[in-house]
């Protein structure tokens, strides 16, 4: 973890409110690990005053570039999808604990589930399992077809099952009417299951898999201040806490990434 | 060496920094997460969070919200409680030998912050104590005994019966006149001040009609703020006779300059951590540069130029 600055090499918009941000620096060779992020600063001067925690889509450690994808909702966001190529940007990062993956063994199958904005962690989690020879299979989520994006690039990895709220692109409904036996995916067809994205779809996979003592792991978002473990802005409740240990985890330093059952959400 | 920090060295109710700068109570945890980008050392003093008697989980989330030129916050002084600082984290910042630790004391009744800050003053490296009136996002405690100058000092004469280090209270922006409470806590035995905490805010989010933050109100800090801060140490220091540790906003050399014009003998820096963890470092540095230029031989002689 360490602050430095990065050069904007590529931003575009892929999808609706979504942009594809590159950018190369000395600092992305430290970006090893799937599921971390960057906080960045959105402009100069004071307003907007935080930074903003991003996730980090894609790492290409030869040309020490970084892919980001995010969607432009607030201020800082908007900011951000103004840049241009060319442009310095300053970031602190690798920032938290990512998606653990060192475990996993050849022809294991793991399910990635995303929600929106949730999805790009999932590509770079997508391209570590698939070196290390685990079958790859992702569900993901959007509300509709204007805003889903990367099924392309994810398609390379594995299976794609694309769910739309309203029906307009893949299936309709939620990502969890697709975990199914018709599509090979009851929990007895994968051996562990990756989630980001909307609190209430990640509520439903640690509930519903973790009473079925399944290994899973989500990834949370929250508010941040320093993004680094110091302010204490983004706790969430550990679920069982241990004698003499903290009651919270900090989402931007224990996490953003837990095992099922290790917090309350 | 010596010659280098002659300049930025100053000397609070007895406790001797080697440059001005401390991070903020609260900004800054209890040094760990900060200490893995710089020695901390380089600090003037520390800051530390505030402590209880009993470990607080503090206030739902979410907990900060953004606003022009400043954040809100509600964190509800979480901390991990008396004896766990004592065992783990003050022992930890033994490591940095030449660093005065500053105990931000909190509590809900007297007796909470007297059995604080008795056993405060027991660990080694515990310089001074920050008594905590003023903390806007807790239900009992904090700034009920910071807005009647009666309490305050009833408060802070208790504290300097068990205390064997200095005490600074932390005076509130939330009051109508804060020269009286000022004064109080002087006349109570207070050997310095620092100023100001947050001012009271309040965000909505207009998709949800309902206040972002999840306590409904929260902390102004940032730059926002500094004129507030300055207005304030300008007209307490006139008025009392002990000294102030300015803070509000401040993010470079120049805005401590301005703090000990208006009569800061030290600044703390909070804030301005989240957006860079190494500010107070470069701040600093940049310190020593603009005394140089400004022909300043002591950044004590700053302290309250702009009087009058």
């Amino acid at each position: 973890m360490d602050k430095g600055l990065v050069k904007v090499i590529a931003n575009e918009q892929i999808a609706e409110r979504i942009y594809r941000l590159q950018v190369q620096g000395e600092l992305v060779g430290r970006m090893t690990r799937p599921g971390q992020f960057v906080h960045i600063k959105c402009g100069t001067g004071i307003d907007p005053l935080l930074r903003r925690p991003i996730s980090i889509c894609d790492v290409d450690a030869d040309q020490q570039a970084l892919t980001m994808i995010f969607r432009a909702d607030g201020h800082g966001t908007r900011v951000l999808s103004e840049s241009v190529p060319g442009q310095s940007l300053d970031i602190l990062g690798p920032l938290g604990e990512g998606f653990p993956v060192e475990m996993r063994k050849e022809g294991e199958h793991a399910v990635l589930v995303g929600g929106g904005i949730g999805v790009p962690p999932l590509y770079y989690l997508g391209k570590q399992l698939r070196a290390r020879g685990v079958n790859v299979t992702f569900v993901i989520g959007f509300g509709t077809a204007s805003q889903v994006f990367l099924t392309e690039e994810l398609a390379e990895l594995g299976t794609v099952h694309v769910v739309t709220m309203d029906g307009s692109a893949g299936t309709k409904g939620l990502v969890t009417d697709v975990l199914t036996e018709a599509n090979g995916l009851a929990p007895a067809d994968w051996d562990v299951l990756y989630s980001c994205g909307p609190l209430p779809m990640l509520r439903a996979l640690q509930d519903t898999y973790q009473a079925l003592n399944k290994e899973g792991y989500i990834s949370l978002e929250e508010r941040m201040g320093c993004g680094v473990g110091a302010c204490l802005a983004c706790v969430c409740s550990v679920q069982e806490p241990q004698e003499g240990k903290k009651k919270y985890k900090k989402i931007c330093s224990d996490g953003p990434v837990f095992a099922f059952g290790e917090v309350r959400i | 060496m010596a010659t280098v920090n002659n300049r930025l060295a100053v000397n609070i109710a007895g406790i001797e920094m080697k440059n001005p700068i401390m991070p903020a109570s609260g900004c800054f945890g209890f040094g760990r997460e900060y200490a893995q980008f710089y020695d901390l050392n380089k600090l003037g003093a520390i800051a530390v969070k505030a402590t209880t008697v009993e470990e607080r989980e503090g206030n739902p989330t979410p907990r900060v919200a953004e606003t022009p030129g400043g954040m809100l916050n509600a964190i509800g002084l979480q901390n991990p409680g008396l004896a766990d600082v004592m065992d783990y984290e003050l022992p930890w910042l033994q490591q940095f030998g030449d660093l005065p630790v500053v105990v931000n004391v909190a509590g809900t009744t007297t007796d909470d912050y007297v059995q604080v800050a008795e056993r405060i003053c027991e660990a080694p490296n515990v310089a001074a104590i920050e008594l905590n009136i003023s903390c806007p996002n807790v239900k009992c405690g904090g700034i009920t005994f910071g807005t009647d100058p009666v309490i305050a000092a009833q408060l802070t004469e208790e504290i300097k019966k068990v205390s064997s280090v200095p005490v600074f209270v932390k005076l509130s922006p939330n009051v109508t006149d804060v020269v009286t409470i000022a004064k109080a806590v002087e006349a109570a035995g207070a050997d310095g001040l620092s100023m100001i905490n947050t001012l009271l805010g309040m965000r909505i989010d207009l998709k949800t009609r309902r206040p972002i933050i999840a306590n409904r109100t929260g902390g102004l800090s940032g730059p926002a703020i500094k004129p507030v801060a300055i207005r304030m140490i300008h007209d307490v220091s006139q008025q009392v006779n002990i000294p102030i540790i300015g803070m509000g906003g401040i993010q470079s050399a120049d805005d401590v300059i301005e703090f000990f014009m208006a009569g800061a003998s030290a600044v703390a820096v909070g804030t301005a951590n989240f957006v860079d963890p190494y500010v107070c470092p470069t701040i600093i540095d940049e310190l020593e540069v603009k005394l140089e230029a400004y022909g300043v031989q002591s950044i004590s002689e700053l302290t309250g130029a702009a009087w009058k």
